[in-house]
Protein backbone atom coordinates (compact mmCIF):
# COMPACT_ATOMS: atom_id res chain seq x y z
CA UNK A 1 0.00 0.00 0.00
CA UNK A 2 1.43 3.37 -0.81
CA UNK A 3 1.83 5.98 1.73
CA UNK A 4 1.20 8.94 -1.76
CA UNK A 5 0.13 7.84 -5.10
CA UNK A 6 0.47 10.55 -7.81
CA UNK A 7 -1.41 9.75 -11.03
CA UNK A 8 -0.95 11.71 -14.18
CA UNK A 9 -0.72 14.93 -11.92
CA UNK A 10 -0.57 18.14 -13.61
CA UNK A 11 0.15 21.34 -11.88
CA UNK A 12 0.42 24.95 -13.10
CA UNK A 13 2.77 27.69 -11.81
CA UNK A 14 2.30 31.18 -12.94
CA UNK A 15 -0.55 29.89 -15.41
CA UNK A 16 2.32 27.71 -17.13
CA UNK A 17 2.36 24.07 -17.13
CA UNK A 18 5.14 23.16 -14.52
CA UNK A 19 4.40 19.51 -13.93
CA UNK A 20 2.87 17.49 -16.63
CA UNK A 21 1.62 14.56 -16.23
CA UNK A 22 4.02 12.92 -13.91
CA UNK A 23 2.93 9.57 -11.94
CA UNK A 24 4.60 7.93 -9.14
CA UNK A 25 4.14 5.94 -5.87
CA UNK A 26 6.10 6.15 -2.67
CA UNK A 27 6.08 2.97 -0.49
CA UNK A 28 6.84 2.65 3.16
CA UNK A 29 10.21 2.63 3.76
CA UNK A 30 11.21 4.14 0.17
CA UNK A 31 14.33 6.39 -0.25
CA UNK A 32 12.87 8.56 -3.42
CA UNK A 33 15.22 11.33 -4.84
CA UNK A 34 13.23 14.08 -7.32
CA UNK A 35 16.02 14.33 -9.70
CA UNK A 36 15.70 16.96 -13.15
CA UNK A 37 16.94 20.64 -13.98
CA UNK A 38 15.72 23.77 -12.89
CA UNK A 39 12.63 24.74 -13.96
CA UNK A 40 11.62 20.98 -14.67
CA UNK A 41 8.98 21.55 -11.93
CA UNK A 42 10.52 20.00 -8.76
CA UNK A 43 9.37 22.78 -6.68
CA UNK A 44 6.09 22.75 -8.17
CA UNK A 45 5.59 19.16 -7.39
CA UNK A 46 7.06 19.98 -3.55
CA UNK A 47 3.75 22.43 -3.18
CA UNK A 48 1.67 20.15 -4.16
CA UNK A 49 2.69 16.95 -1.92
CA UNK A 50 2.68 19.56 0.89
CA UNK A 51 -1.45 20.46 0.04
CA UNK A 52 -0.17 23.97 -1.07
CA UNK A 53 -1.07 23.97 -4.36
CA UNK A 54 -3.94 21.60 -5.90
CA UNK A 55 -3.13 19.85 -9.40
CA UNK A 56 -5.13 20.74 -12.14
CA UNK A 57 -5.87 17.42 -13.12
CA UNK A 58 -4.61 13.98 -11.91
CA UNK A 59 -4.80 12.84 -8.06
CA UNK A 60 -2.57 12.91 -5.09
CA UNK A 61 -3.67 10.19 -2.97
CA UNK A 62 -2.60 9.46 0.42
CA UNK A 63 -2.84 7.08 2.65
CA UNK A 64 -1.56 6.10 6.22
CA UNK A 65 0.01 9.57 6.35
CA UNK A 66 -1.37 13.44 5.43
CA UNK A 67 -0.09 16.27 3.46
CA UNK A 68 0.29 18.10 6.53
CA UNK A 69 2.09 15.39 8.60
CA UNK A 70 5.08 15.62 6.25
CA UNK A 71 8.56 16.61 8.00
CA UNK A 72 9.32 19.08 5.54
CA UNK A 73 12.89 20.44 5.00
CA UNK A 74 12.58 23.47 3.03
CA UNK A 75 15.95 25.43 1.28
CA UNK A 76 16.70 28.54 3.77
CA UNK A 77 16.27 31.62 3.79
CA UNK A 78 18.05 35.04 3.58
CA UNK A 79 15.99 35.82 6.66
CA UNK A 80 16.94 33.00 8.69
CA UNK A 81 20.79 33.91 8.27
CA UNK A 82 20.83 36.16 10.84
CA UNK A 83 17.96 35.29 12.75
CA UNK A 84 18.04 35.19 16.69
CA UNK A 85 16.21 32.38 17.73
CA UNK A 86 17.54 29.37 20.02
CA UNK A 87 17.78 25.86 18.87
CA UNK A 88 15.21 24.70 20.80
CA UNK A 89 12.49 27.26 19.92
CA UNK A 90 13.31 25.90 16.18
CA UNK A 91 13.06 22.53 16.77
CA UNK A 92 10.18 22.97 19.20
CA UNK A 93 8.25 24.81 16.17
CA UNK A 94 7.75 21.80 14.19
CA UNK A 95 5.39 19.99 17.02
CA UNK A 96 1.70 20.55 16.16
CA UNK A 97 -0.37 22.84 18.68
CA UNK A 98 -3.19 24.41 18.97
CA UNK A 99 -1.73 27.43 20.73
CA UNK A 100 0.89 26.59 23.35
CA UNK A 101 3.24 23.31 23.19
CA UNK A 102 2.44 20.88 25.67
CA UNK A 103 4.08 18.45 27.67
CA UNK A 104 4.68 15.86 24.85
CA UNK A 105 5.89 18.27 22.30
CA UNK A 106 8.37 19.34 24.46
CA UNK A 107 9.61 15.87 24.96
CA UNK A 108 9.26 15.09 21.34
CA UNK A 109 11.79 18.22 20.43
CA UNK A 110 14.43 17.18 22.71
CA UNK A 111 14.25 13.87 21.87
CA UNK A 112 14.55 14.67 18.18
CA UNK A 113 17.54 17.00 19.48
CA UNK A 114 19.23 14.23 20.96
CA UNK A 115 18.73 12.06 18.09
CA UNK A 116 20.21 14.26 15.94
CA UNK A 117 23.35 14.80 18.35
CA UNK A 118 22.37 18.13 18.98
CA UNK A 119 21.22 18.19 22.44
CA UNK A 120 24.71 20.06 23.56
CA UNK A 121 23.45 23.03 21.26
CA UNK A 122 19.80 23.52 23.04
CA UNK A 123 20.30 27.23 24.16
CA UNK A 124 22.51 28.04 21.60
CA UNK A 125 21.39 30.49 18.88
CA UNK A 126 20.93 29.45 15.60
CA UNK A 127 22.24 32.12 13.86
CA UNK A 128 25.42 31.12 15.16
CA UNK A 129 25.97 27.85 14.39
CA UNK A 130 27.71 25.97 11.44
CA UNK A 131 25.80 25.34 8.00
CA UNK A 132 25.84 21.45 8.97
CA UNK A 133 24.17 22.10 12.13
CA UNK A 134 21.86 24.24 10.62
CA UNK A 135 20.63 21.87 8.49
CA UNK A 136 20.59 19.37 11.62
CA UNK A 137 18.33 21.85 13.73
CA UNK A 138 15.99 21.70 10.13
CA UNK A 139 15.75 18.43 10.39
CA UNK A 140 15.23 17.36 14.15
CA UNK A 141 12.07 20.41 13.62
CA UNK A 142 10.77 18.00 10.47
CA UNK A 143 10.89 15.25 12.71
CA UNK A 144 8.57 16.68 15.32
CA UNK A 145 6.26 17.25 12.39
CA UNK A 146 6.30 13.44 11.31
CA UNK A 147 6.51 10.03 12.99
CA UNK A 148 6.74 8.84 8.57
CA UNK A 149 7.59 10.84 5.96
CA UNK A 150 10.46 13.40 5.47
CA UNK A 151 10.69 15.74 2.16
CA UNK A 152 13.94 17.39 2.13
CA UNK A 153 14.28 20.54 -0.61
CA UNK A 154 18.10 20.13 -1.80
CA UNK A 155 19.55 19.68 2.12
CA UNK A 156 23.23 19.84 0.83
CA UNK A 157 22.31 23.12 -0.76
CA UNK A 158 25.48 25.13 0.41
CA UNK A 159 27.84 22.70 2.87
CA UNK A 160 31.44 21.98 2.29
CA UNK A 161 31.68 18.13 0.95
CA UNK A 162 33.00 16.86 4.30
CA UNK A 163 29.59 17.67 5.96
CA UNK A 164 27.62 17.17 3.01
CA UNK A 165 28.46 13.15 3.31
CA UNK A 166 27.85 13.19 7.34
CA UNK A 167 24.57 15.03 6.24
CA UNK A 168 24.08 12.50 3.62
CA UNK A 169 24.80 9.20 6.25
CA UNK A 170 22.65 10.70 8.78
CA UNK A 171 19.85 10.82 6.65
CA UNK A 172 20.31 7.30 5.44
CA UNK A 173 20.56 6.19 8.67
CA UNK A 174 16.79 7.63 9.35
CA UNK A 175 15.37 6.28 6.41
CA UNK A 176 17.01 2.83 7.70
CA UNK A 177 15.20 3.34 10.93
CA UNK A 178 11.90 3.16 9.07
CA UNK A 179 11.32 7.21 7.74
CA UNK A 180 10.33 7.22 4.55
CA UNK A 181 12.52 9.61 2.40
CA UNK A 182 11.48 12.32 -0.43
CA UNK A 183 14.66 14.09 -1.71
CA UNK A 184 14.68 17.42 -4.48
CA UNK A 185 18.32 17.27 -5.24
CA UNK A 186 21.01 18.57 -7.86
CA UNK A 187 23.52 16.05 -6.62
CA UNK A 188 22.52 13.57 -8.87
CA UNK A 189 25.47 11.36 -7.68
CA UNK A 190 24.77 10.97 -4.19
CA UNK A 191 20.86 11.06 -5.30
CA UNK A 192 21.56 7.55 -7.59
CA UNK A 193 24.18 6.67 -4.49
CA UNK A 194 21.65 6.47 -1.93
CA UNK A 195 18.14 6.63 -3.27
CA UNK A 196 15.97 3.44 -3.69
CA UNK A 197 13.64 5.26 -6.00
CA UNK A 198 14.53 8.10 -8.58
CA UNK A 199 11.83 9.97 -9.75
CA UNK A 200 13.18 12.38 -13.21
CA UNK A 201 11.62 15.24 -14.21
CA UNK A 202 11.58 16.96 -17.61
CA UNK A 203 9.85 19.08 -19.33
CA UNK A 204 7.77 16.05 -21.54
CA UNK A 205 7.65 13.54 -19.86
CA UNK A 206 9.08 11.94 -16.36
CA UNK A 207 10.86 8.81 -15.25
CA UNK A 208 10.17 6.79 -12.39
CA UNK A 209 11.54 3.76 -11.36
CA UNK A 210 14.13 2.39 -9.51
CA UNK A 211 17.72 3.46 -9.01
CA UNK A 212 19.16 0.37 -10.98
CA UNK A 213 16.56 0.95 -14.21
CA UNK A 214 17.25 4.29 -14.10
CA UNK A 215 20.89 3.85 -14.46
CA UNK A 216 20.20 1.88 -17.26
CA UNK A 217 17.46 4.23 -18.78
CA UNK A 218 18.64 7.39 -21.14
CA UNK A 219 17.69 10.42 -19.10
CA UNK A 220 19.78 8.36 -16.23
CA UNK A 221 22.93 7.95 -18.79
CA UNK A 222 22.89 11.34 -19.85
CA UNK A 223 22.85 12.94 -16.06
CA UNK A 224 25.30 10.46 -14.66
CA UNK A 225 27.70 10.18 -18.07
CA UNK A 226 27.66 6.62 -17.58
CA UNK A 227 28.48 5.79 -14.49
CA UNK A 228 26.77 2.48 -13.77
CA UNK A 229 28.56 0.97 -10.81
CA UNK A 230 28.29 3.22 -8.28
CA UNK B 1 13.73 65.01 41.14
CA UNK B 2 11.12 64.12 43.30
CA UNK B 3 9.98 68.02 42.77
CA UNK B 4 10.54 67.43 39.10
CA UNK B 5 8.10 63.88 38.57
CA UNK B 6 6.13 65.91 41.01
CA UNK B 7 5.99 68.50 38.48
CA UNK B 8 5.85 66.19 35.49
CA UNK B 9 2.59 64.43 36.77
CA UNK B 10 0.75 67.20 38.17
CA UNK B 11 0.25 67.82 34.49
CA UNK B 12 -3.03 65.72 33.39
CA UNK B 13 -1.63 65.77 29.15
CA UNK B 14 1.53 64.28 30.42
CA UNK B 15 -0.17 61.85 32.29
CA UNK B 16 -2.63 60.79 29.42
CA UNK B 17 0.31 61.06 27.30
CA UNK B 18 2.40 58.50 28.96
CA UNK B 19 -0.10 56.00 29.32
CA UNK B 20 -0.66 56.47 25.88
CA UNK B 21 2.88 55.93 24.96
CA UNK B 22 3.43 53.24 27.12
CA UNK B 23 1.38 51.08 25.86
CA UNK B 24 1.79 51.73 21.92
CA UNK B 25 5.19 51.67 22.81
CA UNK B 26 4.94 48.18 24.14
CA UNK B 27 2.53 46.74 21.56
CA UNK B 28 4.72 48.43 18.81
CA UNK B 29 8.09 46.72 20.14
CA UNK B 30 6.42 43.34 20.35
CA UNK B 31 4.47 43.58 16.49
CA UNK B 32 8.14 45.03 15.79
CA UNK B 33 10.42 41.73 16.06
CA UNK B 34 8.29 40.09 13.64
CA UNK B 35 8.12 42.89 11.16
CA UNK B 36 11.83 43.56 11.35
CA UNK B 37 12.62 39.89 11.66
CA UNK B 38 10.50 39.15 8.27
CA UNK B 39 11.67 42.35 5.99
CA UNK B 40 8.90 44.14 6.56
CA UNK B 41 9.88 47.12 8.72
CA UNK B 42 8.94 49.96 6.03
CA UNK B 43 5.21 48.66 6.54
CA UNK B 44 5.05 50.46 9.66
CA UNK B 45 7.07 53.30 7.68
CA UNK B 46 4.32 53.14 5.03
CA UNK B 47 1.62 52.74 7.03
CA UNK B 48 2.32 55.52 8.86
CA UNK B 49 2.39 57.95 5.70
CA UNK B 50 -1.18 56.50 4.77
CA UNK B 51 -2.08 57.57 8.45
CA UNK B 52 -0.85 61.04 7.43
CA UNK B 53 -2.80 61.24 4.10
CA UNK B 54 -6.12 59.65 6.28
CA UNK B 55 -5.23 62.61 9.07
CA UNK B 56 -4.98 65.58 6.45
CA UNK B 57 -8.22 64.54 4.60
CA UNK B 58 -10.26 63.82 7.89
CA UNK B 59 -9.34 68.07 8.69
CA UNK B 60 -9.99 68.87 5.74
CA UNK B 61 -13.64 67.70 6.07
CA UNK B 62 -14.23 68.44 9.64
CA UNK B 63 -14.37 64.53 10.66
CA UNK B 64 -12.98 63.47 13.84
CA UNK B 65 -9.61 62.41 12.90
CA UNK B 66 -9.72 58.62 14.32
CA UNK B 67 -12.88 57.75 12.81
CA UNK B 68 -11.55 58.23 8.71
CA UNK B 69 -7.69 57.43 9.92
CA UNK B 70 -8.55 53.90 11.21
CA UNK B 71 -10.54 52.38 7.98
CA UNK B 72 -7.55 53.90 5.47
CA UNK B 73 -4.79 52.41 7.52
CA UNK B 74 -5.94 49.30 7.89
CA UNK B 75 -7.19 48.81 4.16
CA UNK B 76 -3.70 49.72 3.45
CA UNK B 77 -2.38 47.17 5.62
CA UNK B 78 -4.38 44.52 3.98
CA UNK B 79 -3.45 46.26 0.34
CA UNK B 80 0.35 46.17 1.15
CA UNK B 81 0.15 42.25 2.42
CA UNK B 82 -1.66 41.39 -0.48
CA UNK B 83 0.53 43.07 -3.05
CA UNK B 84 3.57 41.80 -0.92
CA UNK B 85 2.22 38.01 -1.91
CA UNK B 86 1.17 38.10 -5.47
CA UNK B 87 4.80 40.48 -6.46
CA UNK B 88 3.39 42.11 -9.26
CA UNK B 89 5.24 45.13 -7.74
CA UNK B 90 7.91 43.88 -5.30
CA UNK B 91 6.91 44.49 -1.05
CA UNK B 92 9.42 47.30 -0.67
CA UNK B 93 8.40 48.99 -4.04
CA UNK B 94 4.86 48.35 -3.67
CA UNK B 95 5.17 50.53 -0.19
CA UNK B 96 7.21 53.33 -1.51
CA UNK B 97 4.63 53.61 -3.73
CA UNK B 98 1.84 53.75 -1.15
CA UNK B 99 3.46 56.16 1.30
CA UNK B 100 4.60 58.68 -1.16
CA UNK B 101 1.43 58.72 -2.66
CA UNK B 102 -0.50 59.23 0.59
CA UNK B 103 1.74 61.80 1.85
CA UNK B 104 0.79 63.61 -1.56
CA UNK B 105 -2.75 63.50 -1.62
CA UNK B 106 -2.72 64.41 2.33
CA UNK B 107 -0.47 67.76 0.98
CA UNK B 108 -2.83 68.49 -1.83
CA UNK B 109 -6.42 68.04 0.45
CA UNK B 110 -4.71 70.47 2.82
CA UNK B 111 -3.27 72.71 0.66
CA UNK B 112 -6.87 73.41 -1.45
CA UNK B 113 -8.48 74.22 2.10
CA UNK B 114 -7.11 74.58 5.02
CA UNK B 115 -3.37 75.42 4.16
CA UNK B 116 -0.61 74.22 6.04
CA UNK B 117 -1.23 75.03 9.58
CA UNK B 118 -0.51 73.93 13.22
CA UNK B 119 -2.84 70.92 13.00
CA UNK B 120 -0.98 69.59 10.36
CA UNK B 121 2.65 70.15 11.48
CA UNK B 122 1.32 68.13 14.70
CA UNK B 123 0.29 64.96 12.66
CA UNK B 124 3.87 65.22 10.87
CA UNK B 125 5.70 65.34 14.12
CA UNK B 126 3.36 64.78 17.01
CA UNK B 127 1.70 66.68 20.02
CA UNK B 128 2.27 65.74 23.42
CA UNK B 129 -1.20 67.43 23.61
CA UNK B 130 -2.87 65.84 21.11
CA UNK B 131 -4.13 62.77 23.91
CA UNK B 132 -7.48 62.80 25.31
CA UNK B 133 -9.68 60.74 27.89
CA UNK B 134 -11.08 58.71 24.48
CA UNK B 135 -8.16 58.39 23.12
CA UNK B 136 -6.39 57.07 26.49
CA UNK B 137 -9.82 54.42 26.23
CA UNK B 138 -9.02 53.78 23.13
CA UNK B 139 -5.48 52.90 23.50
CA UNK B 140 -6.40 50.87 26.74
CA UNK B 141 -8.50 48.81 24.34
CA UNK B 142 -6.27 48.52 21.65
CA UNK B 143 -3.18 47.03 23.22
CA UNK B 144 -5.44 45.01 25.10
CA UNK B 145 -6.55 43.40 22.20
CA UNK B 146 -3.16 43.66 20.89
CA UNK B 147 -1.44 41.87 23.85
CA UNK B 148 -3.92 39.44 23.95
CA UNK B 149 -3.68 38.22 20.10
CA UNK B 150 0.24 38.69 20.40
CA UNK B 151 0.28 36.23 23.56
CA UNK B 152 -2.72 33.35 22.30
CA UNK B 153 -0.30 33.57 18.91
CA UNK B 154 2.98 33.56 20.15
CA UNK B 155 4.03 30.29 19.03
CA UNK B 156 2.36 30.86 15.26
CA UNK B 157 4.02 34.12 15.11
CA UNK B 158 7.23 32.56 15.70
CA UNK B 159 6.88 29.97 13.64
CA UNK B 160 5.77 31.88 10.66
CA UNK B 161 8.68 34.40 10.98
CA UNK B 162 11.17 32.01 11.32
CA UNK B 163 9.99 29.82 8.46
CA UNK B 164 6.96 30.55 6.61
CA UNK B 165 7.47 27.94 4.34
CA UNK B 166 7.48 25.34 7.07
CA UNK B 167 4.37 26.63 8.69
CA UNK B 168 2.65 26.58 5.64
CA UNK B 169 3.51 22.44 5.54
CA UNK B 170 2.28 21.57 8.71
CA UNK B 171 -0.74 23.33 7.97
CA UNK B 172 -0.45 27.19 9.77
CA UNK B 173 -2.31 29.57 7.58
CA UNK B 174 0.63 31.70 7.38
CA UNK B 175 -1.20 34.42 5.85
CA UNK B 176 -3.92 34.89 8.22
CA UNK B 177 -0.89 35.15 10.63
CA UNK B 178 0.76 38.23 8.34
CA UNK B 179 -2.31 39.71 8.08
CA UNK B 180 -2.84 39.91 11.71
CA UNK B 181 0.13 41.22 12.40
CA UNK B 182 -0.08 43.70 9.71
CA UNK B 183 -3.87 44.79 11.39
CA UNK B 184 -2.58 44.97 15.03
CA UNK B 185 0.41 46.85 13.51
CA UNK B 186 -2.13 49.36 11.92
CA UNK B 187 -4.22 49.81 14.69
CA UNK B 188 -1.14 51.03 16.85
CA UNK B 189 0.37 53.15 14.84
CA UNK B 190 -3.30 55.23 14.01
CA UNK B 191 -3.95 55.16 17.87
CA UNK B 192 0.02 56.40 18.65
CA UNK B 193 0.52 58.54 15.65
CA UNK B 194 -1.43 61.97 16.30
CA UNK B 195 1.55 61.69 19.74
CA UNK B 196 5.01 60.77 18.10
CA UNK B 197 4.08 62.15 14.38
CA UNK B 198 3.39 60.51 11.26
CA UNK B 199 7.21 60.47 10.57
CA UNK B 200 8.44 59.71 13.54
CA UNK B 201 5.97 56.18 14.92
CA UNK B 202 7.51 53.91 12.95
CA UNK B 203 10.80 54.38 15.04
CA UNK B 204 8.58 52.93 18.12
CA UNK B 205 7.74 49.76 15.55
CA UNK B 206 11.88 49.22 14.39
CA UNK B 207 14.15 50.69 16.93
CA UNK B 208 13.43 48.34 20.04
CA UNK B 209 13.53 45.05 17.95
CA UNK B 210 16.87 46.13 15.89
CA UNK B 211 18.42 47.17 19.21
CA UNK B 212 17.82 44.11 21.39
CA UNK B 213 18.70 41.81 18.44
CA UNK B 214 22.41 42.93 18.47
CA UNK B 215 22.51 41.41 21.91
CA UNK B 216 19.75 38.81 23.05
CA UNK B 217 20.47 35.32 21.08
CA UNK B 218 16.65 33.52 21.04
CA UNK B 219 13.55 34.62 19.77
CA UNK B 220 11.80 35.45 23.36
CA UNK B 221 14.78 37.00 24.77
CA UNK B 222 14.05 39.77 21.65
CA UNK B 223 10.70 39.84 22.35
CA UNK B 224 11.04 40.68 26.41
CA UNK B 225 13.70 42.72 25.64
CA UNK B 226 12.36 45.08 23.17
CA UNK B 227 9.16 45.54 25.27
CA UNK B 228 11.55 46.78 28.12
CA UNK B 229 13.60 48.87 25.92
CA UNK B 230 10.82 50.34 23.88
CA UNK B 231 9.11 51.14 27.74
CA UNK B 232 12.21 52.64 29.03
CA UNK B 233 12.73 54.93 25.89
CA UNK B 234 9.24 56.43 25.47
CA UNK B 235 9.36 57.17 29.41
CA UNK B 236 12.82 58.55 29.15
CA UNK B 237 12.14 60.69 25.68
CA UNK B 238 8.94 62.03 27.51
CA UNK B 239 10.74 63.19 30.64
CA UNK B 240 13.30 64.83 28.53
CA UNK B 241 10.62 66.69 26.05
CA UNK B 242 9.04 68.09 29.32
CA UNK B 243 12.65 68.77 31.04
CA UNK B 244 14.26 70.33 27.76
CA UNK B 245 11.00 71.50 26.02
CA UNK B 246 11.86 69.59 23.04
CA UNK B 247 9.18 67.69 20.81
CA UNK B 248 8.25 64.71 22.62
CA UNK B 249 8.61 62.57 19.10
CA UNK B 250 12.01 63.69 18.60
CA UNK B 251 12.94 62.96 22.06
CA UNK B 252 11.95 59.34 21.78
CA UNK B 253 13.02 58.77 18.85
CA UNK B 254 16.46 60.07 20.63
CA UNK B 255 16.77 57.99 23.45
CA UNK B 256 16.52 55.02 21.44
CA UNK B 257 18.97 55.88 19.06
CA UNK B 258 21.00 56.00 21.76
CA UNK B 259 20.17 52.79 23.60
CA UNK B 260 21.06 51.10 20.36
CA UNK B 261 24.39 52.49 20.20
CA UNK B 262 24.58 51.26 23.65
CA UNK B 263 23.79 48.20 22.98
CA UNK B 264 25.84 48.21 19.65
CA UNK B 265 28.97 48.71 22.43
CA UNK B 266 27.52 45.78 24.66
CA UNK B 267 27.64 43.19 21.70
CA UNK B 268 31.52 44.55 21.14
CA UNK B 269 32.06 43.83 24.75
CA UNK B 270 30.63 40.47 25.13
CA UNK B 271 32.16 39.54 21.14
CA UNK B 272 35.67 40.30 22.59
CA UNK B 273 35.21 38.67 25.51
CA UNK B 274 34.63 35.60 23.75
Amino acid sequence: MALISCENVTMKYDGQTAVDNVSFRVEPGDYLCIVGENGSGKSTLVKGLLGLLKPVSGKIVFDGVESSEIGYLPQQTMAQKDFPASVYEVVLSGCRSRMFYGKEAKRRALMNMERLDIGSLKNKCYRELSGGQQQRVLLARALCATEKLLLLDEPAAGLDPVITAELYALIAELNESGITIIMVSHDIQNAVRYGSRILHMAMHGAFFGTTGDYLKSEEGRRMTGGIEDV
Amino acid sequence: MFDFLTSLFSYAFITRALIVGVLVALCAALLGVSLVLKRYSMIGDGLSHVGFGALSVSLALGVAPLEVSLPVVALAAFLLMRLGENSMIKGDAAIAIISSSAIAIGIIVVSLTTGMNVDVYNYMFGSILAMSESDVMLSVLVSAVVLTLYALFYNKIFAVTFDESFARAIGIRAGRYNMLVAMLTALIIVVGMRMMGALLISSLIIFPAVTSMRVFKSFKSVVICSAAVSVFCFVAGIVISFAWSVPAGAAVVAVNLTVFFLFCAVKRVLMGRL
